[in-house]
């Protein structure tokens, strides 16, 4: 309420100004920098003050180990001990599969729900359900559903695919497959987005110049739809790259699923070593960080022209 | 409508379009695998929550309701509600009072480090939680906010308040500015511009950000985690913890529980879903990056 009142301009600028300041302020106004600028001000101070400032306090707070191993000491300790390190590369062997999967996976449904389809808007409802339960709920009902004991392991065997169940929990599998369960609907409600944005006459003009169906999809469509799954890639991989509660839940939070984020977390309520913990942190934001750099880089060199029009 | 897609089918038939390629019925096998396995997830849940027991067979072999009130009572989930719904709605108030009017500046004006600012707003949505909520929960804990409810609150508000300002600017930007020049050209003062003139205009917009931040912060796990302390946990804390201890209670107790988050969750997704768009949950945070 207060962020309102202050910010709130009571006096207009209808009211001429002394003629003293006019000159200033006039130049300000010209930039654009009047009294409305006051309204942007708390939510601005707000992401300094808990977003920005918590940052560099952890940089900060990252080159003051607790004990008296130097400067650096916290990544020294990161990169040195094989139990912490392996971490980066455990956090790649359950991410890159699962935000790969999902976006080539949301492509050809994509595809297919572009144009009119029946029950579109239900499908996109369903598909909006796992990602507002949540990947907690997730994790608590695969802990079920995916067990030895579980539906899916009764049906593959009554079936006659397989004679044991197939062990899916408390290993990286059951961690790949929450992030697919939460992270597909995700995926493909943005890839659709993109794709609905692509005007389909360009398809029709190269099946005029004798294009076939996978012609016109690898020449014309995928394509101009790449920047757009480049971002969707971006996203997802970092909604599976800080896997958390499904690690901890589902996977082997001590063998293959020992990612980042529950490295950070033991650091800090386990072991109670906060300069360690925003360590951890910190370079999980720059490997992330850097593999949306990678691909962005890469999304640089593709035509991002014109594919507007009725979609 | 379904007359007309039917005559487009019709349409297409005749011009020697096959009705369902292969490839279609493919995508739409896997469409049902994918959802198939989705409800074989959520139904676990609820048969457990409702079996005497449940060991080697298809389904539990005996039916009851008394795991519910089990949860209730141990979990104590009547007060676990209650700061469930503090947390949500008070994010959603301050959210909207911090983040409308910065959305208004950024969508009317342009003026130098302005870049800056939308840069601002767009990371606490592009870095995922538990990368900053370490370091934040850590700042909350030295300034003694850590483990209480406002600590939880702030926290929350950290990717509320960007989330707001980015689905609003967009909505603000596209309503005429010329409405207001008109209006103040009636001698209309600012205050009455806002309050008269551009408030019942950007009410939708307010709404869809308010029923998509309500969504977002019910089931916000990590901040919460991070900074909630006992009696600052929200239910979806509550139920990992549940889940992280299972073995202490039946595990029908804490099928329950998460039944009852489900519940929850839904009952706020069926009213956002009267105002938003299931594309539009996904797809706000998009628009913005694709700049």
């Amino acid at each position: 309420m207060a962020a309102l009142t202050t910010a709130g301009p009571s006096k207009s600028g209808l009211t001429p100004p002394p003629l003293q300041h006019l000159s200033l302020r006039h130049r300000l106004a010209e930039r654009g920098l009047d009294r409305m600028i006051w309204l942007a001000l708390p939510g601005f101070l707000f992401v300094l003050a808990l977003f920005v400032y918590p940052a560099v306090y952890g940089i900060m707070l990252s080159f003051q180990p607790n004990d008296e191993s130097g400067v650096f000491g916290n990544y020294v300790e990161f990169f040195t001990d094989k139990y912490l390190f392996d971490t980066i590369g455990n956090t790649f062997r359950i991410a890159l599969p699962a935000a790969l999967f999902n976006v080539m996976a949301a492509v050809p449904l994509a595809l297919v729900m572009r144009g009119r389809v029946r029950g579109k808007r239900t499908i996109n409802t369903i598909l909006i359900v796992p990602i507002s339960l949540g990947t907690v709920l997730v994790a608590e009902g695969l802990l079920t559903y995916l067990g030895p004991q579980g539906w899916l392991n009764r049906t593959l065997m009554a079936v006659g695919i397989i004679d044991e169940p197939l062990r899916l929990v408390h290993n990286m599998w059951g961690v790949i497959i929450s992030l697919i369960i939460t992270g597909f609907p995700f995926a493909f409600l943005l890839t659709l987005s993109y794709i609905t944005g692509i005007n389909p006459k360009m398809e029709e003009a190269a099946s005029t110049l004798g294009a076939g169906p996978w012609q016109r999809f690898s020449k014309v469509t995928l394509p101009l739809v790449a920047p757009g799954l480049a971002i969707t890639f971006c996203l997802t991989f970092v909604l599976a790259f800080s896997v958390f509660p499904s690690a901890v839940l589902l996977g082997n939070p001590a063998g293959d699923s020992h990612v980042l984020s529950v490295a950070a977390s033991q650091a800090a309520f386990q072991r109670y070593d906060f300069p360690l913990a925003t360590t951890i942190s910190i370079i999980t934001a720059v490997v992330e960080l850097t593999v949306v750099a990678l691909v962005l880089l890469w999304r640089s060199r593709m035509y991002r022209g014109s594919s507007a029009g009725k979609g | 409508m379904t007359q007309t897609l039917a005559r487009e089918r019709r349409a297409l038939r005749r011009n020697g379009a096959p009705r369902k390629s292969p490839f279609r019925w493919l995508v739409w096998l896997a469409t049902i695998f994918f959802f198939v396995n989705l409800f074989g997830v959520i139904a676990s849940v609820i048969a457990n929550s409702f079996a005497t027991e449940w060991f080697d067979t298809w389904l539990p072999t005996g039916w009851t309701a008394e795991y519910y009130s089990m949860a209730w009572n141990d979990f104590q989930l009547q007060d676990t509600l209650v700061v469930t719904m503090q947390v949500a709605f008070t994010v959603v108030i301050v959210s909207l009072l911090i983040g409308a009017p910065a959305a208004y500046v950024l969508a009317r004006r342009n003026f130098p480090g302005k870049k800056i600012m939308m840069l601002s707003f767009l990371l606490p949505i592009m870095v995922p939680p538990i990368t900053y909520g370490i370091p934040l929960a850590t700042l909350l804990y030295q300034l003694k906010l850590g483990g209480t409810l406002s600590g939880v609150i702030l926290a929350n508000l950290v990717p509320a308040v960007p989330f707001v300002v980015l689905v609003m600017t967009p909505f603000i930007e596209q309503i005429d500015p010329r409405i207001e020049a008109a209006a103040r050209m009636c001698g209309a003062k600012t205050w009455q511009i806002f309050t008269r003139i551009l408030g019942p205009l950007v009410v939708p917009g307010l709404m869809a950000a308010a029923l998509l931040v309500l969504v977002q912060t019910v089931a916000l796990f990590e901040l919460t985690f991070l900074t909630a302390g006992p009696g600052s946990q929200t239910l979806v804390v509550s139920l990992y913890y549940a889940v992280f201890a299972s073995g202490i209670r039946p595990s029908q107790a804490i099928s329950a529980m998460a039944v009852v988050y489900m519940l929850t969750t839904l009952i706020v997704l069926v009213i956002a879903l009267r105002h938003v768009s299931p594309t539009q949950m996904v797809t706000q945070v998009k628009t913005e990056n694709n700049e």
